[in-house]
């Protein structure tokens, strides 16, 4: 709660000296403003508080997926002053836009109540409705815009209505009381319950971009500006599978046989659509939404495979997957900047100019490949183990297979980087403090690859 | 706490190595390292040998903070092939003369490499052995497609699609057994005390044989194997060919042997037939083969079918020899590229016809050539004899006419490979070999600890052997 009332706070704070039009202390109040918002909600580990009626529940599961989702955050501003080079005004619309969001994200992992899930996804959309059309005079920003606008707004309603079904059938929005009613009457279960959680089902995986409700995400993608395309496909991506993750164990967690064949379907189809897609894209910020929705295929098969350790499981993956693709949109940035072109010949010979940049991004490509001894494999074997211990063979086989369709695609702009002629006449540009969050982030992917108990075991 | 030793030590170097601080002593460093870790392997075998149980275990119960149990083990199995790795990295390290190209990352990632492959042959443990199986890989891709000769991307990316397709089948393979295990475990341990119907074991040992037969390579899953070793500077070639393909041999000891061992008694006239089919193949393409390292390429193809036979002839005498051929091989096929390698500097051509007449000019370098061609036909003194003719016994034991087929091949191998050095070393000499240096000191260095391990494993291998008897028992 603490970290929602600051986050809140320092967005305000931000709009605040953007309307005095004061530029120079927007980035320093995030810098410390998101830490702080983080140790103040430490302040609630292994306390389980209910906040309102149990609207919100701090709980370890909450706090650390909150962890991962305002670090991830402040990883996005970090490289923002980079990205906005350019600019002059102080854009804290753009800042506090991207915090709202946060907000929404935060509300989302840990709601206690249907209708707190419902304005958590609605915070965290809205927010990202606008930053997807930010760039003003871009018309592929704006289709991007509209193009997201129109479709979620779609899924909102099919959640809406499953909602509605969902109180309908068993009187309550409380997860708990929901839960009640379903253990009581596992034997016939109405139909209106079954239907409602399946539109539910059907909102969640539009939001996290499962297939078949994932056409929107390479052209948003594609279209948003990159940074807000990286805050869209992490804390996005992240908030949304921890939320459908809360709602299916808190509450449906006994009734596996109404929605596991379901999700298993979605699973399957979305780890393939995203690879076999991934595989003939020439754009990378276009493989990298199709790479983002071939993991949340992953992310669905910890939820299949559900049960409590389950969600230490999904916080390693989410964290693997979030740092892996932060680094690789931080390099890939500083490659558009300096070649103007989102295509993989743009990688061509960075090792040569860059080699840091191109340590880190072979480092980020290896790890969402899933090869060893990389925080990528951690999670991807944790996932299967846990899975597997549920029999769920033919799922893992299929996963296992996507795998190794992504090592081609992955490997690609590695061979570009090391094994091309550099086409770019000189040097990336990138001041030595961009270069050590880099550095940093490929560290983590190396640490927590060799050290992933120390998450699994967390929460 | 030597096996950690083992470990630590090249995965530091090249981590030092990897951050360019050393410049130009790059490659002494690295040559220092790796003699080091040679001497480290030495005195693990030392221990090794006076330990009682003539096993070095180490175990770690670190399932909180690593989530997998670290349980690394040598046997006299393990032992053979980390001897063999801590010797040919030395040699693969020092034989790199092309200094200006070649910077610290090249040394860095043969030591991660080699401590990768230390890792495959001393875990127990079936994550950390794919971790490491899978760490393996990196170096020698990056290798090959970063210093690699024409066309490396392709190539390079060619044999990484088969390498993982063959690991992850594995994986599959791995995660099915763990559920059969109870309780839930990893280690090798519990996996060799499943006791599978027939009908399961045929699923396990196709996905496990589909990894090992693209690593080894064998029939027919070479087809990346030519062009790699072709395209991939000296050193990677000797890496691939010279350890990493053992990996492959050490997994169907380690995994199809023990879990599927009635699909190996069997199925021996399916697979047996069509490796057999692998090794006259690679024989007669060799004996085509204009160009003189894809030569060697298809030899190594028909040598290492030949091992895989022995480990899969089902009797006890195949596997000792074919786990002796193992080292063996390994230390030929290093000293064969060691000799192209020389060739190469020198000629600046690798094709066949163009060379000649070489050992009027060289005589040394004629001497150590010749050993090591005869080492490689099988000559009776050499190390290769001992280790073929037990394959053979067990062979002929398990299957007379696969035995005698077999044995064929080695009349195969004597024709490619006197030919090819009757074309190369005698002769007129021509436009290429006119003139022609003699090795220096240090070159002959580098030849040293290849030649003698051809003669002492030839002339006494029982030492060896009596190891081995137990551990494959």
């Amino acid at each position: 709660m603490y970290a929602i009332i600051t986050i809140s706070i320092v967005a305000l704070i931000v709009l605040f000296f953007g309307a005095i039009q004061k530029k120079a202390p927007l980035l320093p109040i995030i810098y410390v403003g998101l830490p702080l918002a983080f140790l103040l909600h430490l302040l609630e580990w292994n306390k389980n508080i209910h906040y309102y009626n149990e609207m919100y529940i701090a709980d370890n599961f909450s706090i650390a997926f909150n962890g991962v989702l305002i670090f991830t955050t402040l990883l996005v501003f970090i490289f923002a002053p980079v990205y906005y080079k350019p600019v002059t005004r102080p854009l804290e619309d753009i800042y506090a836009l991207i915090l709202f969001a946060l907000v929404g994200g935060l509300i989302m992992t840990g709601f206690g109540n249907l209708l707190m899930l419902f304005v958590g996804i609605e915070t965290l959309s809205l927010s990202l409705y606008i930053l997807a059309g930010s760039k003003k005079f871009d018309p592929n920003s704006n289709e991007a815009a509209m193009k997201y606008f129109l479709t979620g707004s779609f899924a909102s309603g099919f959640l809406l209505f499953g909602i509605a079904l969902l109180y309908g059938a068993s009187g309550s929005m409380n997860l708990e009381e929901i839960k009640q009613y379903v253990i009581l009457h596992q034997a016939n279960m109405p139909g209106m319950l079954t239907i409602g959680l399946l539109l539910v089902a059907i909102g969640m995986a539009f939001k996290i971009g499962a297939a078949p409700f994932h056409f929107w995400a390479p052209d948003v993608y594609e279209g948003s500006p990159t940074l807000i395309t990286t805050f869209m496909a992490t804390v996005g991506k992240v908030a949304a599978i921890a939320a459908f993750f809360r709602l299916m164990q808190s509450s449906f967690g006994d009734v596996e046989s109404i929605w596991k064949v379901t999700l298993t379907i979605f699973a399957i189809a979305t780890i393939l659509i995203g690879n076999l897609s991934a595989f003939y894209q020439d754009n990378v910020k276009r493989m990298f939404a199709y790479s983002g929705i071939a993991h949340a295929g992953y992310m669905l098969i910890a939820i299949i495979a559900l049960k409590q350790e389950a969600s230490g499981v999904l916080l390693l993956y989410s964290i693997s997957y979030t740092i892996a693709t932060i680094t690789a949109f931080a390099v890939l940035i500083l490659v558009r900047e300096e070649t103007g072109t989102f295509s993989i010949k743009a990688f061509n010979g960075l090792s040569k100019h860059n080699p840091t940049e191109a340590f880190a991004m072979t480092i980020a490509m290896l790890s969402l490949a899933g090869i060893p001894p990389l925080v990528g494999f951690a999670a991807k074997y944790n996932l299967f183990v846990s899975a597997i211990e549920q029999g769920n063979l033919p799922l893992v086989i299929v996963a296992i297979i996507g795998s190794m369709i992504s090592v081609y695609y992955y490997i690609r702009p590695v061979i570009a980087m090391y094994a091309n002629e550099p086409s770019a006449t000189s040097a990336i540009d990138s001041s030595s403090n961009y270069k050590k969050q880099i550095i940093l982030a490929a560290f983590l992917m190396i640490v927590l690859g060799l050290i992933p108990g120390v998450i699994v075991n967390l929460i | 706490m030597i096996i950690v030793l083992l470990l630590v030590l090249p995965l530091l170097a090249s981590l030092l190595l990897f951050t360019g601080k050393l410049g130009k002593h790059s490659r002494d460093f690295a040559l220092i390292a790796s003699l080091v870790e040679f001497a480290v392997a030495l005195v693990a075998g030392y221990a090794f040998t006076f330990a009682d149980n003539k096993i070095l275990n180490l175990s770690l119960n670190l399932k909180q903070l690593l989530d997998i149990d670290i349980i690394i083990y040598i046997d006299s199995i393990s032992l053979i092939m980390v001897m063999l790795t801590s010797l040919l990295i030395p040699i693969i390290i020092a034989s790199n003369n092309n200094r200006e190209v070649r910077n610290h990352n090249f040394y860095a990632l043969i030591l991660l490499m080699q401590m990768a492959l230390i890792g495959v042959f001393t875990a127990s443990e079936m994550i950390l052995f794919y971790i490491f199986w899978e760490l393996a890989l990196m170096p020698v891709f990056l290798i090959t497609a970063i210093w690699g000769g024409e066309n490396r991307k392709k190539i390079s990316v060619k044999f990484l699609i088969y390498t993982v397709v063959g690991s992850f089948a594995m994986l599959i393979a791995i995660l099915y057994l763990y559920t059969l295990t109870t309780p839930h475990s990893f280690s090798f341990e519990s996996f060799y005390q499943l006791k599978l119907p027939y009908a399961v074991q045929v699923p396990v040992f196709l996905a496990f044989f589909l990894a090992f037969a693209i690593k080894i390579p064998l029939f027919p899953f070479h087809s990346w194997q030519a062009e790699t070793y072709n395209v991939s500077p000296v050193q990677g070639s000797m890496l691939l060919a010279g350890i990493m393909l053992k990996m492959g041999l050490y997994g169907i000891i380690r995994f199809i042997l023990p879990i599927c061992p009635d699909v190996v008694a069997g199925g021996s006239l399916i697979f047996l037939p069509l490796i057999l089919f692998g090794v006259i193949y690679g024989a007669i393409i060799a004996i085509r083969q204009p160009k003189l390292k894809k030569m060697i390429a298809f030899v190594s193809l028909s040598h290492v079918g030949i091992i895989a036979l022995g480990l899969l002839s089902n009797n006890h005498y195949g596997i000792e020899g074919a786990i002796l051929q193992m080292f063996s091989h390994g230390v030929n096929v290093v000293g064969f590229f060691l000799c192209y390698q020389m060739i190469v500097i020198r000629t600046g051509t690798d094709i066949i016809s163009d060379l000649g007449g070489i050992a009027s000019a060289a005589p040394r370098f004629a001497t150590i050539f010749l050993i090591i061609v005869l080492a490689n036909v099988a000559l009776p003194f050499t190390n290769s004899f001992v280790g073929e003719f037990l394959i053979l016994l067990g062979l002929f034991q398990s299957n007379v006419y696969i035995g005698v087929i077999a044995g064929l091949t080695i009349i195969l191998g004597a024709v490619y490979m006197l030919k090819m050095y009757q074309q190369v070393m005698y002769g007129p000499q021509t436009i290429a070999t006119q003139k022609f240096a003699d090795l220096t000191t240090g070159e002959i260095l580098l030849f040293v600890p290849i030649i003698i391990c051809i003669f002492w494993v030839g002339i006494s291998p029982s030492f060896v052997l009596q190891m081995l008897q137990s551990a494959v028992n």
